[in-house]
């Protein structure tokens, strides 16, 4: 990116009227932000108040101040652990089987000797991506219902007792993490197949010349040649790595199973929405969005150093 | 790089199979097998929802029914589309989606331009703004205070105003505007254009691949929030489709039997699936029928995304 200086310093008078266009424009954007973003940030003031409904917009300057009373509160909680590590655990093991599969199938698909099968493979495997959260979680439910679902019915065909997967805690990660690498690999993988086709050409018949083999060209030239777009990708990832998705766990989880599936955002909105403690969810939330802006922040710092460039 | 490139650059081995070593015979073997499993394993969910949702009620009961149809009947078919909720729903998805979608872009356009001007006096200040709401938010709850406090509670703008911009996509759209050459708009400056008339005519014209990009991004996202409508739509009339579907396929909701009316409980008991099966292909096919058109510009919107200046 280009830094223009501003060599000779106008008035800001003249800078509004000469730029009055780019300002109007802007206008629309910047209120949206102003009103979406900001506004809740201020809003964010209500984790250390006792705030009530009722008293609406206003109610954040008149909510009697309880200082850090709903931060004492969840942390002496049981659930303050097991929500942390909830958190913690879904991003986690996302990232760690998550990760590694598009850039296998990335490989596979520009190794293949086809490249017709592998257009029509790779149109194939972006679809899950588009496909709602709640079609997703839907067909799985209904897949793994314990009477009517295929796979138990398979189990059953095949003298096994049917499992009720969806309201056993200790399947819950485990379906969370398979469903999302099923819906996203496919995407997740562009990047990096236009990365191996990225790969200078000549590099490929010089390996060729020196009679190396086509694992060897995988190792050697490939994994190399595709190994910033890996370690920048996976920085951003850790950066977002307590950014659990509230959506899926929302509509994938239920009481039963709340040991393992209950995380930081499901319980913010049970708290606040649902009971109507919204001081207490706002602080549970504040505590939510700083140690993610840690993590991001701590995540470009590494990136930078990295790679030189940054997101900011 | 389009996807294109894939078909016309050959990276594999110019020898042919036979000739090659036994190790790299593995390999073809190994690649061969990834790749068929990976598109089974993405194929198979919505093939046998297909098949499901066409087959006989009684077949699907039994369990029969595995990859391919047993018999066929479109009982479930019929049951879902004589559904007022369905087509409300339907209706209401639209809406959100194309009146949303069009606001998405115009609105990127217009915060992404001024960005990209850089003698822009507050491009930095602005820059920074923006991209900062990435990076930390006021969060659920004093979101849905401000959103419910302006009025917007069971209001159609619920699905529009609160998503109206995506910082991500504004810093896309911006990178794309920025690569424009710089000379096009010094001439049409000289020439008395002014900044309106640069957008309109210059800037956005050049970058329609990315605009392309950002619509399909915009428009999934839109016709896909559940988010939203489940916190600020209580009214069944505004609903849109996700939450009709969250209703059948995950809350049991016989709401399509019971409007069907006058089901024999085993066929009721037999068509409770077939339903559901009915309400994903429905929901589906917009996606599926569209995706593949705009396939061919995901790539440059991917690299787009991760590759900033």
């Amino acid at each position: 990116m280009t830094v223009h200086a501003q060599k000779t310093r106008k008035p800001l008078g003249t800078l509004i009227i000469r730029d009055r266009h780019l300002l109007l424009m802007f206008l629309p954007v910047f209120l949206y932000y102003l009103i979406f973003a900001y506004l809740p940030m201020v809003g964010l003031v209500m984790g250390f108040e006792d705030f009530k409904m009722g008293s609406g917009f206003e109610g954040l300057f008149t909510s009697k101040w309880v200082g850090f009373k709903w931060f004492s509160q969840f942390f002496s909680s049981p659930f303050a652990f097991r929500l942390i590590r909830n958190t913690f655990l879904l991003s986690f093991y996302s990232l760690i089987f998550g990760f590694p599969i598009p850039i296998i199938f990335a490989v596979a698909i520009t190794q293949l000797r086809s490249p017709r099968v592998a257009k029509v493979a790779q149109v194939i495997t972006y679809l899950p991506y588009f496909i709602s959260t709640v079609v997703v979680v839907g067909m799985m439910t209904n897949f793994l219902s314990p009477s009517t679902g295929i796979i138990n019915q398979l189990i059953s065909k095949l003298g096994g007792k049917p499992v009720n997967f969806m309201s056993d805690p200790s399947w819950f990660r485990k379906l969370y993490v398979i469903s999302g690498s099923w819906q996203s690999f496919g995407f997740n993988s562009i990047i990096f197949v236009a990365a191996i086709m990225g790969i200078d050409p000549s590099l490929y018949e010089a390996m060729e010349v020196d009679g190396a083999s086509r694992w060897q060209r995988i190792i050697h030239l490939i994994i190399p040649g595709i190994s910033e777009t890996i370690i920048l990708l996976l920085i951003m990832t850790l950066g977002n790595l307590l950014n659990v998705g509230f959506e899926k766990v929302y509509l994938m989880y239920s009481p039963a199973v709340y040991e393992t599936g209950d995380v930081i955002s499901t319980y913010v909105y049970r708290q606040g929405i649902e009971n109507h403690k919204y001081g207490y969810a706002a602080a549970v939330g504040l505590f939510y969005s700083a140690v993610g802006f840690a993590f991001v922040v701590a995540s470009n710092r590494l990136a930078r150093r990295v790679t030189g460039s940054s997101l900011w | 790089m389009t996807v294109k490139a894939l078909g016309k650059r050959r990276i594999s081995n110019p020898h042919s199979f036979r000739k090659a070593s036994p190790g790299d015979k593995a390999l073809d073997v190994i690649i061969w097998v990834l790749v068929i499993f990976a598109v089974v394993v993405t194929l198979y969910p919505f093939l046998y929802v297909v098949s499901v949702s066409i087959s006989e009620g009684s077949a699907v009961a039994r369990g029969d029914v595995l990859l391919f149809p047993k018999g066929f009947s479109l009982d479930a078919f019929s049951m879902v589309t004589t559904n007022k909720q369905l087509w409300i729903s339907y209706g209401n998805t639209f809406f959100y989606t194309i009146v949303g979608t069009l606001a998405n872009v115009v609105f990127t356009c217009l915060g992404a331009y001024p960005l990209s001007r850089s003698h822009f006096f507050l491009r930095r200040p602005m820059n920074f703004y923006e991209a900062f709401t990435m990076y930390f938010s006021g969060g659920l709850i004093p979101t849905y205070i401000v959103v419910t406090g302006i009025g917007l509670y069971n209001s159609r703008l619920a699905m529009i105003l609160p998503v109206l911009v995506s910082a991500y996509n504004l810093m896309i759209c911006r990178s794309a505007m920025s690569s424009v050459p710089q000379d096009l708009f010094e001439n049409a400056a000289l020439e008395g254009a002014n900044e309106f008339y640069m957008m309109t005519r210059i800037a956005v014209p050049l970058i329609k691949p990315t605009l392309a990009v950002l619509t399909l991004y915009y428009a999934v996202a839109r016709y896909n929030d559940f988010f939203n409508a489940m916190l600020y739509l209580g009214d069944t009339n505004l609903q849109p489709l996700q939450i009709f579907l969250r209703r059948v396929l995950l809350q049991a909701s016989n709401e399509v039997l019971q409007s069907a009316g006058g089901q024999a409980a085993a066929a009721a008991a037999e068509n409770t699936l077939k339903i559901r099966y009915v309400c994903i292909v429905l929901s589906a096919v917009p996606i599926f029928v569209i995706t593949p058109f705009v396939q061919k510009y995901l790539v440059s919107g991917t690299m787009l995304g991760a590759v900033k200046g």
